[in-house]
């Protein structure tokens, strides 16, 4: 039986586990980007946390991720469910991207045209807003783009755990040693990385053209 | 909404000193602007002109003495409020990449929420002030010319129809020809319009074209502050220097044929 066929008898169960894949990278982005992007903004106002914010998000990438489970796992409600650890964790390592990039971004901004705002009376508030957020924007999406390739990618180890996805078909072909298997589940996951990867991609050019000066 | 103008003199350094790190980048300046009056800060690179502008709207903050506006010390001002009534022009126009350049110009009236037929026909009427097309009200910045962003940057600073108006090297980075022409217009824009205006140079033929007053400026120093015509007769040496540096050019032009 060869690949093809193998995913077309179990086409329903390829289906669910895509989308419980699609779900939990989803899922971890969406709360990291909520984290992430705010904490991006706030160590542009308060240089002095740039170093320990960035720093402690650098520690945590550099935990293997099947540690990383581990240590979550003795963790209240976190711990009872796979599926809740599987979107904390993957949540934690997308933290970095999108921390680093919404800080590199909003420094990005030329600061003749934030002073040019400033001076002309906008608030804060509005000067990041209207000025400093889409100005940043091409390179906040750049951050979404890298932090849901790396849990669309991670989210393949969650099986280990228990907490399904296209890791699964990986894991169980390991144990089977059955090729077909395994890229019944790599295939649909290096897909769903690089389809996410191509539409951010273009939504992160588009808003690109904002910042081109002359 | 902008101040009015109850004043007297609109802008007053009083004794004003800022200091940074250490370095002295203003030292005990005094100097007024009334209502109506254009004073031009003349200088060298790093004489101390764009940080007086600073001090008054409120960018920075004196480290002694004190700086009025409108009567008012900047400290006692709301810097929101304080900044909305001082329109702000810089070298290049410091306009906003990614806004047309009708909501460049709109930025001020937008964020007082003004209606919008009424931002609508300010904008209208600044383009045709600054001699721009309504043509060029939805293009970006980056589609301009560098005279032309100048000119919206000329616009944007003006749309609340602030009672001051400051003006940092605004033209230094225009060609000859286009700085000519931006000079002249300026120079009648001004007189209808009748506002205090501090505009920052160092270019000597701009300053004479320009001011009412000219305020010499020297290492943070005023040196000299003299109405425009007694500039040639001025002895001082620095003015001198200035002067010699601009008068004519290194070989006469041969006669156009």
């Amino acid at each position: 039986m060869n690949f093809v066929q193998f995913i077309m008898t179990n086409r329903q169960q390829v289906l669910d586990l895509t989308l419980e894949h699609i779900t939990l990278a989803g899922i971890a982005t969406l709360l990291a980007a909520l984290v992430g992007i705010p904490l991006g903004v706030l160590i542009t106002r308060v240089p002095q946390l740039s170093k320990p914010v960035i720093g402690a998000a650098n520690i945590i990438q550099t935990i293997p991720s099947l540690a990383l489970f581990g240590f979550l796992l003795p963790a209240p409600w976190i711990g009872e469910r796979a599926s809740r650890l599987t979107i904390l964790a993957l949540a934690l390592y997308a933290l970095l991207p999108l921390i680093r990039n919404t800080y590199a971004g909003i420094q990005g901004v030329d600061p003749a045209v934030v002073e040019a705002a400033r001076a002309m009376g906008l608030t804060d508030r509005q000067l990041l807003l209207h000025v400093e957020l889409p100005l940043a924007s091409g390179i906040i999406v750049a951050g979404v783009r890298i932090a849901t390739v790396l849990s669309i990618g991670l989210a393949t180890i969650a099986a280990a755990i228990g907490a399904g996805g296209l890791g699964e078909f990986i894991f169980r072909g390991l144990a089977m040693v059955n090729n077909q298997v395994i890229l019944a589940g790599a295939v649909p996951a290096a897909l769903l990385a690089l389809a996410a990867d191509f539409l951010l991609g273009t939504l992160e050019r588009r808003l690109g053209l904002l910042r081109s000066k002359s | 909404m902008t101040a009015s103008l109850s004043h007297d003199l609109a802008i007053e350094f009083d004794r004003v000193s800022f200091r940074l790190n250490g370095r002295r980048l203003l030292d005990d300046l005094a100097l007024s602007v009334k209502t109506g009056e254009t004073l031009v800060l003349l200088g060298r690179s790093g004489s101390g002109k764009t940080t007086a502008l600073k001090l008054i709207n409120r960018l920075l903050l004196p480290t002694s003495g004190e700086v009025r506006v409108n009567g008012r010390r900047t400290t006692d001002w709301d810097p929101i409020q304080l900044r909305r009534s001082i329109g702000y022009v810089i070298q290049d126009g410091g306009l906003f990449p990614h806004f047309t350049v009708e909501r460049n110009i709109a930025v001020v009236p937008q964020i007082e929420n003004w209606p919008r037929a009424r931002i609508a026909a300010r904008v209208e009427e600044l383009l045709s002030t600054v001699g721009l097309s309504k043509d060029l009200s939805s293009r970006y910045p980056r589609q301009l010319s560098g005279g032309q962003r100048q000119r919206v940057g000329v616009a944007r600073a003006l749309a609340a129809d602030p009672p001051i108006l400051i003006l940092d090297e605004p033209f230094g980075a225009l060609d000859p020809i286009t700085r000519s022409e931006m000079q002249k217009e300026f120079r009648a824009l001004q007189q209808r319009l009748h506002k205090a205006v501090i505009f920052v140079t160092h270019d000597l033929r701009e300053a004479l074209l320009l001011a009412d007053r000219i305020a010499l400026m020297e290492e943070g120093r005023l040196i000299v502050d003299l109405p425009v015509e007694e500039c040639s007769r001025s002895r001082h040496p620095l003015l001198r220097a200035y002067i010699e540096a601009f008068s004519g050019l290194p070989h006469p032009l041969p006669e156009p044929e």
